[in-house]
Formats: C-alpha cells, structure tokens, sequence
C-alpha cells in the first residue's frame, strides 16, 4: 500500500495485499477475508487466514502489513482477555475496537495496518466498526485492502438492511470472489467467519468452490 | 465496640493480638462522627440523600456539596472527613475517565466500584500513610444492568446493596430503610420517603439546622446523575414534614 521510489527490494515488504470484509446481518455478523500474503511480486503465503480472533465472540480482519496487523490483533487479544476477566463478563464489540483504534492512532505514522473489528455482543447484538487510520465508526458493513476498491459499487448496490445469515454468508463470499479475481494482491481461498449469539462458524471456500462470474 | 488498642494501633501496618488493624477501625469511626448520608436502589434508579448539617449561620447555602458527579450516569454520596472524600471522587472520576477512553464506553459501577475499593484498600496496608477516613456510596443507573448501588467503607471493600446508609445515623436510618419495599417502588416514590428518613433520623436536640441534599439517577433522568429539581425536592420535603407531625400527633393520642 505505501509503495516508496527507490529500488525494488526497499519496498518489497510483506504485506497481505488483501481484501477483507464484514458485514452485519439480523443477529450477528459475517467477516470474510482472502488468503494470499504477498512480499512484492511473490506470494510468500497462499493460505493465510486473516480473520483473526480478539475474544470468543469478536473476530478481526486483518490488512496492511502483515506483521503490524498481527501484533495490534496479538495485542488487542491480551487487553480483552485483561478486561473481561477484570469485568466478569465478556467485553463488548465497542470495547474492541476502542482498543484496535487506541493502537492504530496513537502509532499512527510507525504502524501501516487496517483492521475491521466485528463481532456478537449481549448488548448491540451484530455490529461492525472501520479503524483505519486510527478512526473509530460504527458500519453495517466495512471494506478494506487492495482489492476493496473493485468491489465498492457491489456491495453497495446489493447490501439489504435485516438480511438473514445465509443470505449474508453468499454476499460476502460473492464479493470477496470478484475482488479476488480483479485484484492481483488478493487470491487463494476464500476464509468465513459467521458470529452470533449461539457462536462462532469457521468456513473455507476452496478455488473450486468460488463463485464464477461471467469471466469463468 | 469500643476497646483500646493499646501499642498495636499506632500504624496500620501492624495487627493487634486478636486479627484486628485498629487504624482501620478508627477510621471507621471518623465516618460514624460525620452526619448521615443514605441512599436506596429501586425498580427505575438510586436515590441519594443527605444530612447536611449547617455549622454556621454565615455558611453560603448549597455550598459544601456531600453529594458528587463521577461520570455523567454515577453519582457518590459521601461520608466522613470531607477532605478525604474530595480526594476519592477525584480518583473515581480518573478511573471512570480512563475506562471510558480506553474501552469506548461508560463503565459499569461494579467495576469502578472494584477499583476505587482497591485505591482505598493500598492505603491500609503501609505506616508512611494513613486509612481514608471516609465511606461512600456509588449509584447509577444504565440500560441494560438497570439500577446499581455500592458503597465503599475504609477498609476498602465494596458491596452492592439495595439501601444502606453511613454516618452517626446510619442504625436508625437502616432500620427504616428495611421498612421499604423499594424493590416495587419508582424513584419518584424513593425520593419523598429518603427525605422523610433524614429528617426522622436527624438529632433536633444535637444538631440544630440541616440542610438536605437530595440526588437521583434513573428512567427518571435518562440515565444521568443529577440533583433533584425544586418541586420534586419540595414535594419531597414537605411529604416529610408531614409526617413527621403526623407521627408527633399519634404520640399524643396514645397517652
């Protein structure tokens, strides 16, 4: 994403060229991500799952650099697990990302990672909050990585407000497939994850388990 | 329960023979010398009251709050050495600042109720310093806990309570606390008869003038602590004397 001028190896860091997603649905949420990690022109990683857990009911998706991702996810982990236990009770998706967004803005000029934080929580049911640049809203859904910007107009045009899980679950699959095929920073297969109050649903959708579009 | 502690109760760091640290308990005694401060949890909200006795007639009225705001939804009413409790609601208002910085949202007064306790609870471990001497008690009221009442004492512990009350009053004022079924009762209904329980517990031959001091959180108010408006503090204050010479009246009848 912060591509520098110079020679090609100062800026070939490894990054997960991604495309994420979340969306909320009636009683919960969906997170969907790409799997590939890319170090320039090689794909260092064609199965990484980026949807990476901050606490029993709240997922987050990781993009950017890859390591800056994963220790604010690492980090975050460990704060929740610090309140919840101080609490008694599990933490709320607003705390989340409160504490996603702490990291991301106070290191904002050292860190280049956007996480989605989405989640299930007694009190909001399904929600979905954007913390890039160190920013903090609420959404019904959230795009972000390379490949979002392809697939903006989609998901625009087919989100319905109240949609149901399964209905939910394809949308987010069909967006992630087209941004996959347009993207050449995002690939691989295809990682769900569907929260609500009864749980946590992990789901793979292998290349040949994509959705085809008029290309394929 | 008074006894002496003769040569173990110089520090807080040092036990007496029987498991006892008599600091702490003298500091308790500095909230029994103090004037009484109740509050009682009902169906929509807390209500708080408190005796506020007048020392001077050239005091400036309303001055010399008992009762303070720590986050917009919590309110403390306090008890004993004043300056003590100044000191603590400026660490409870930290802590609840802090919480809703780091974690995006209002804290729930069990937590902070945990941590002012603990805050409280250091200073009885160590002779550089001494216990607080004061006792409060935390209120507040949100959506989804509904209704919350703490109170802190100097030992540093905090439980959660549906009425309790502290300072030199605070049998009489538990005893009559009992009395309600405030577990059915609305804040509107809390707020007249708290105000009646301060003036029956309130010593006329001891201390002469009074002021009351009366708070809510609640349905009521939206979630927000805020001191009662006039005409309810009115209402409520009249309510109080009324029965008050109703009671006075039964008394005559009876002999």
């Amino acid at each position: 994403m912060l591509e520098e001028q110079g020679p090609e190896w100062m800026s070939e860091e490894v990054k997960t060229g991604t495309t994420i997603i979340a969306v909320e649905f009636d009683g919960g949420v969906v997170l969907g991500s790409d799997s590939r990690v890319s170090a320039g022109a090689s794909v260092v990683n064609r199965v990484m799952n980026k949807l990476s857990p901050l606490h029993d009911r709240i997922y987050c998706a990781l993009s950017g650099s890859a390591a800056d991702a994963q220790t604010i996810a690492e980090t975050v982990n460990y704060q929740l697990d610090v309140h919840s236990m101080e609490l008694g009770e599990d933490p709320l998706v607003c705390s989340a990302a409160t504490l996603v967004k702490n990291i991301s803005y106070q290191y904002k000029e050292e860190l280049s990672a956007h996480l989605i934080v989405g989640g299930w929580d007694r009190r909001g049911g399904g929600q979905v909050y954007a913390t890039l640049s160190g920013l903090l809203t609420r959404q019904p859904f959230a795009l972000g990585g390379s490949g979002s910007s392809y697939v903006y107009g989609y998901l625009d045009a087919e989100y319905r407000a109240g949609a149901g899980r399964t209905d939910t679950q394809r949308l987010v699959v069909d967006t992630l497939s087209l941004a996959m095929s347009r993207d050449g920073s995002s690939g691989g297969v295809a990682y769900l994850v569907t929260i609500d109050g009864d749980g946590v649903e992990e789901k793979v959708f292998l290349g040949n388990e994509l959705p085809t579009f008029y290309d394929q | 329960m008074s006894s002496i502690g003769t040569g173990y109760d110089l520090s807080a760091s040092t036990f007496s023979p029987d498991g006892r640290v008599f600091q702490v308990e003298y500091a308790m005694k500095a909230v029994e010398n103090s004037s009484t401060a109740i509050a009682v949890r009902c169906k929509d909200g807390v209500v708080f009251g408190v005796e506020k006795l007048v020392l001077s007639k050239l005091y400036e009225e309303g001055s010399n709050k008992r009762i303070f705001n720590v986050d917009k939804h919590v309110g403390m009413a306090v008890a004993g050495l004043l300056a003590d409790a100044r000191s603590l609601s400026e660490v409870a208002r930290e802590e609840a600042s802090n919480f809703r910085s780091n974690y995006g949202y209002q804290v729930p007064l069990k937590h902070l109720a945990d941590r002012v306790a603990m805050y409280v609870h250091a200073y009885t471990l160590y002779s550089a310093v001494r216990p607080f001497g004061c006792s409060f008690i935390l209120g507040s009221y949100d959506v989804d806990d509904g209704p919350q009442l703490y109170m802190v004492d100097p030992s540093g512990i905090a439980y959660g309570y549906w009425g309790c009350a502290i300072g030199k009053a605070k049998q009489a004022a538990k005893t009559e606390i009992e009395k309600l079924s405030m577990k059915d009762m609305t804040c509107r209904e809390v707020v007249k008869e708290v105000a009646k329980i301060i003036y029956i517990v309130h010593d006329e031959v001891k201390d002469k003038a009074f002021e009351l001091d009366l708070s809510w959180v609640g349905e009521v108010t939206n979630g927000r602590h805020e001191l009662v408006p006039k005409d309810v503090r009115e209402e409520a204050e009249k309510y109080a004397k009324d029965s008050l010479e109703e009671e006075d009246d039964s008394d005559e009848d009876n002999m």
